[in-house]
């Protein structure tokens, strides 16, 4: 054989080396990641100053015509769970976005046909957006103290706020892996987040009081996930209860990663 | 066959994929002796993709099996991954890291240590002359040097078996040669190389051995010289500037052929096989043009070329249809438009690959 010219092991590796391979290619994938979003400035713009953006709309625009009684600071207080939330939720289009340029570019391709974890291309991908989606939103809640946003709740359940934020978000990243792989267009991928991510998170408790709404919307907005995570994590940051919304909110999570986490894996598999 | 698995570096009998109605491939077979270069010939749509991404693991056949140095690509993908590089039909490279963070990050992935990875990478750079590019983002490349990118990526792990689809496709004529130059050299380093394109010159420049695909089947095999002596000796070739006049051309030339001429109606080339028949031919020709009234450029004898080969084999021309990069979704099993008639030809044999051989 002329398997002394080959620098790669010849020979199947062990468990052990496997779960190893796992690890580190998921960080230098994660690595590549982060170093491609640090490259280009429109990714920075997006994922920093828009949720920024929404911060200020949110505050200054509807702000005053807002009434949230029994918020304790009023809407400022009320608002920023919910952008916090809705942030992300919408670092999710940077998943799919990703995934797709990558399908279309043929990279996928070069991965899969390498010796290395298959895995990582994924949890590299996932790795990489929930950093990038954590700066976002410690930067939205910087904003949001400066424009008045203040815990109520202490530091222990304010950090448990953005925990939970965080791992809302994997469950959408998860969700937009899948979506981007199957779809596989950058152009369309972008399209269809639009016409998912913004009905569910414009029509949740992100923003206005449930109250507010019409009462047919009421019914779709009080029984949707991003409803119940929003309101636990506005309890968690300004106090008052917790469970009901909590479970409901780890019930939503834990059915997404069931669902979407094999899906996901077999769009990978199959991706062509 | 016990032989032939044990001396190809690549080895498919009878290999079928389908997507849906579109047949990608009909029973295929192909060997590839260690440390050559097959050049696989074939208009877009013809399956050479499907082909490739079954070799490299990346798509699982409906039937048949595939060998890489003696790996099965199914049972044994992980193995024949450690053997195998790819380089595609577009550039698969990170076009915002420098083409120095690409090749090193590729490294990493093949397990190779931070050391090794830079080291490699330094070399792969050197050898295809991107040292000086090396700390420039990889967009800022020209579409030559970001194929080369490409290819040097595909290089990292040192394959046993390289399989490049298309490699020079959307290429200007001097980035295409400095490819060409570096595939040569490799397939001199004993590279087993399985080469795809849809020019008829890159097959007769860089392969040992050709397979002609139209359709999912093998429909010829052999050297390019085996293949050109089936056209059977030279070609008459002439232009026509009044395209109107083309009937009139090739009416007068049908007597001198030994087949039928064919005319392509947008250059206004017209050629003709004329067997052993040489400069006799080429007077009756002229009398005969004269006689009708044609004017011509350029009316020359030629040895074939595997253009005629092709022609010969098909029954049309090998690039009519190029649809340039939309093909890759076809290839990749998304049947698109085939811009050609399925055609009425029935070529039944899945062992074509001897057919080719009797000349």
């Amino acid at each position: 054989m002329t398997a002394a010219t080959a620098v790669v092991q010849p020979s199947d590796p062990g468990v052990a080396v496997r779960a190893r391979w796992a690890v580190s290619d998921t960080l230098a994938i994660t690595r590549r990641n982060l170093l491609v979003w640090l490259r280009v400035p429109a990714y920075i713009v997006f994922t920093v100053v828009q949720p920024v953006n929404f911060v200020l709309m949110f505050r200054y625009v509807f702000g005053g015509a807002n009434k949230v009684p029994g918020i304790s600071g009023g809407y400022v207080n009320f608002l920023l769970p919910g952008i916090v939330a809705q942030t992300a939720a919408f670092a999710c289009f940077g998943t799919a976005i990703s995934l797709a340029q990558e399908l279309q570019k043929g990279v996928i391709d070069r991965l899969r046909s390498m010796p290395m974890a298959r895995s990582a291309v994924l949890t590299g991908r996932l790795v990489a957006d929930t950093g990038r989606m954590l700066i976002t939103v410690l930067i939205v809640i910087g904003v949001g103290a400066a424009v008045g946003f203040r815990f109520q709740n202490g530091a222990g359940p304010a950090v448990l706020m953005v925990v939970l934020a965080t791992v809302f978000g994997v469950a959408f990243a998860v969700i937009a892996a899948f979506t981007g792989l199957v779809i596989g267009d950058e152009e369309s991928v972008q399209a269809f987040g639009l016409i998912w991510l913004f009905p569910l998170t414009f029509l949740s408790s992100a923003f206005v009081p449930i109250q507010s709404m019409p009462g047919w919307l009421q019914a779709f907005a009080n029984n949707q996930p991003v409803t119940f995570a929003v309101d636990t994590m506005r309890a968690l940051a300004l106090g008052g209860p917790i469970a009901a919304n909590f479970w409901k909110t780890v019930a939503w999570l834990a059915g997404i990663f069931i669902v979407f986490i094999p899906l996901a894996v077999r769009a990978y598999k199959r991706a062509a | 066959m016990a032989q032939s698995s044990v001396d190809s570096a690549i080895l498919v009998e009878g290999l079928t994929k389908s997507f849906g109605e579109v047949r990608a491939l009909r029973g295929i077979d192909l060997a590839v002796p260690r440390g050559t270069v097959l050049g696989v010939l074939g208009p877009n749509g013809a399956g050479k993709t499907t082909a490739v991404r079954i070799l490299t693991t990346l798509l699982q056949p409906d039937s048949g099996r595939a060998l890489v140095e003696g790996r099965d690509v199914v049972r044994e993908a992980a193995a024949v991954r450690r053997s195998i590089g790819l380089s595609g039909q577009s550039a698969a490279i990170q076009e915002e890291l420098t083409g120095k963070e690409n090749l090193e990050i590729i490294g990493r992935l093949y397990h190779l240590g931070k050391t090794r990875s830079r080291s490699r990478a330094a070399e792969l750079l050197d050898q295809f002359g991107l040292m000086d590019a090396a700390d420039r983002q990889a967009k800022t490349y020209s579409g030559g040097m970001q194929r080369r990118l490409d290819l040097a990526a595909s290089l990292v792990g040192n394959p046993q078996v390289l399989f490049l689809d298309e490699p020079t496709t959307g290429l200007d004529p001097r980035s295409r040669l400095g490819m060409w130059d570096i595939i040569r050299s490799l397939a001199e380093g004993g590279t087993t190389t399985l080469l795809t394109t849809q020019y008829l010159d890159e097959a007769d420049e860089l392969a040992d051995e050709i397979v002609v695909i139209d359709h999912g089947l093998v429909i010829a095999a052999g050297t390019a010289e085996e293949l050109k002596s089936r056209v059977g000796g030279d070609v008459l070739e002439f232009t026509v500037p009044d395209r109107s006049m083309m009937s009139d051309a090739v009416a007068a030339v049908v007597s001198v052929g030994e087949s039928e001429p064919h005319a392509d109606k947008e250059t206004g080339v017209v050629n003709v096989g004329v067997g052993g028949r040489g400069s006799d031919a080429l007077i009756d020709a002229v009398r005969g043009l004269d006689a009708a009234g044609v004017r011509t450029h350029g009316l020359a004898l030629r040895r074939p070329s595997l253009d005629d080969v092709f022609l010969a084999l098909t029954g049309h021309a090998a690039e009519e249809n190029g649809q340039g990069p939309g093909d890759r979704r076809a290839g990749r099993g998304r049947p698109g438009s085939r811009g050609r008639p399925a055609g009425g030809r029935s070529r039944s044999n899945s062992n074509a690959a001897t057919t080719g051989s009797k000349s």
